[in-house]
């Protein structure tokens, strides 16, 4: 990947996603918010981070139902007592994540400048466990997502503050995962834009295409689909579970949740909604 | 399943006076039930489902039950469904799903202080009415509404 | 048993309601396990009661069509802030659990 100066916002304007010379990440999150809540004038900006459920009212009473006594709680719970138990040196999370009873999820992910390389939540997690002589725990499903509801519903409240105009390496993720976005791939040849940006709002056979803005705010997210899925009824999921299920759902082949090009996507991707108000766990179909 | 349950013939009083008994912890939850109505569950057509669960499959349609169900399903395996009853006396609240291989789905019965009212979150295998069946002054009311359950594209 | 009902009961102008969300696979006995292609048998909740101050306050049969990790909701009046609340259940299994909860 070519290296790219970084030119002042105020001087840089070139709109056409794909091109190698960016906007910058400001303007790109100016027009990408002007571009929503254009195409959805009657929606409040915040009112996003419902998903479909801000721009349709049928399913969003359906919604408003679940939400009475949403599923996630279970796992809520289940996370913070993960989060409470300690760790065979004795140790919790706590030491890791000084910051998470009092809301921390608004800072991820984030570009770790020494490391050069984009730290999401679920990364930390393992890294906390490793470091701690535990085991790595699976990136989509189980613990790791129960920890990080636990963590976002503590995090309920914040706005989303994602930086990433602070150096090279750090535009070049953010490029790299907006290129992601806007790039098409797998044998239907669709981007992630196709759906969540240019058709937002149209249906897919029987569903809404949600608006990308306000997408990852409420993650990791209870899916009614994944909790149908699992023995359990568990159907939490992490951000880069349903990465993947994206790809497959346009036979492309999914990359490996936490691998460097879906990290890149949730830094573009999260910086996007930057802003907006954290309301995760979320209730999904 | 177990069949060691003593079976009682449900009535409010026996209720009441039973209830004590399970709070003071004499008798388990499962004593004090009538045995659960294996033959209404498992029945595969809505009057054997009804019949089996009251007695009788004589049901009057009644303006008095409001039933609150989406139009289209967003996930058939979890319909939220809110039933408000205004009809005095209301004993039960009977869910069936007629297009459900085995229609009953449940039955709630008010015990002392209860309103006429339940929510949940149903199971339909297909678009279907939910029909909702209410025991009240020894009559049953019925009212119903169709749900839609479709296939998702990319969310479902 | 880790406990698997959350309940949450508020009361009124002297009426309680009632919310409760129950962790349990409610599983039909009609899905197939995708990886042996063998029946997952059914394991459903039959028998849910609620009590407060020795009353039985509702009681309720379930089938397999009560979707999984159930909500509750129901309506009584009766109760005032700081009583007791009881729910349990009893699946097919013969597995139960019960919690209680206070009235706010």
């Amino acid at each position: 990947m070519k290296k790219f100066a970084v030119i002042a916002s105020a001087l840089c304007m070139l709109a056409a996603p794909l091109a190698g010379i960016a906007a910058s990440p400001e303007q790109d999150l100016k027009d990408f918010r002007k571009y929503f809540t254009s195409r959805f004038s009657d929606v409040p900006l915040q009112d996003f981070t419902n998903g479909v459920y801000s721009i349709d009212k049928a399913s969003r009473e359906q919604w408003e139902a679940f939400e009475d006594f949403p599923p996630y709680e279970i796992y809520v719970d289940k996370g913070e007592t993960l989060f409470n138990t300690p760790f065979a040196n004795g140790k919790t999370y706590a030491s890791c994540f000084p910051k998470a009873e009092s809301g921390m999820r608004q800072d991820y992910p984030y570009f770790d400048k020494s490391r050069k390389e984009v730290i999401t939540i679920e990364l930390a997690i393992n890294e906390c466990r490793e470091k701690n002589g535990e085991k790595p725990l699976k990136y989509k499903t189980g613990a790791v997502a129960h920890l990080s509801a636990y963590i976002s519903y503590k995090s309920r409240g914040k706005k989303g503050a994602v930086n990433v105009v602070d150096t090279p390496e750090s535009i070049q993720w953010y490029e790299r995962g907006k290129k992601h976005f806007y790039a098409k791939r797998g044998q239907l040849n669709m981007s992630c834009a196709d759906c969540h940006y240019y058709n937002a709002g149209n249906k897919v056979r029987a569903d809404i295409l949600s608006p990308a803005l306000g997408h990852t705010s409420h993650f990791p997210v209870y899916r009614n689909k994944w909790s149908l899925a699992s023995k359990s009824g568990d159907g939490m999921g992490t951000l880069h579970r349903r990465y993947g299920g994206c790809n497959k759902q346009v036979r492309a082949k999914p990359f490996k949740a936490q691998s460097a090009e879906y990290r890149a996507l949730e830094y573009f991707h999260t910086y996007m909604s930057n802003g907006l108000v954290l309301n995760g766990p979320g209730v999904r179909k | 399943m177990n069949t060691n349950r003593r079976s009682f013939i449900k009535s409010s009083a026996a209720a009441g006076a039973l209830g004590v008994a399970v709070s003071a912890g004499l008798i388990t939850p499962r004593a004090v039930m009538a045995a659960w109505p294996k033959a209404a569950f498992e029945a595969t057509d809505v009057g054997a489902a009804v019949k089996g669960s009251f007695g009788s499959d004589a049901m009057t349609e009644s303006g008095d039950i409001a039933l609150k169900a989406p139009e289209i399903a967003e996930n058939g395996a979890v319909v939220p469904i809110t039933i408000t009853s205004k009809i005095a006396g209301t004993e039960a609240i009977s869910i069936l799903i007629p297009k459900n291989p085995t229609p009953l789905t449940a039955t709630f019965n008010m015990g002392s202080g209860a309103a006429g009212f339940v929510s949940t979150r149903v199971k339909m295998s297909k678009t279907s009415d939910v029909l909702v069946v209410v025991k009240a002054g020894g009559k049953l009311y019925s009212s119903k509404k169709e749900v839609k359950v479709t296939i998702g594209g990319c969310g479902g | 048993m880790a406990k698997s009902i959350k309940v949450r009961a508020k009361v009124k102008d002297g009426e309680t309601v009632v919310k409760a969300l129950i962790s349990h696979a409610m599983e039909t006995g009609v899905r197939k396990d995708k990886k042996t292609g063998k029946k997952i048998p059914a394991h459903f909740i039959q028998e849910v009661t609620c009590n407060h101050n020795g009353n039985t306050v509702l009681t309720a049969d379930w089938g397999t069509a009560i979707s999984k990790n159930p909500y509750l909701s129901f309506k009584f009046s009766g109760a005032k802030a700081g009583d007791t609340l009881k729910m349990s259940w009893v699946d097919n299994k013969g597995e139960s659990d019960s919690v209680e909860a206070k009235i706010k």
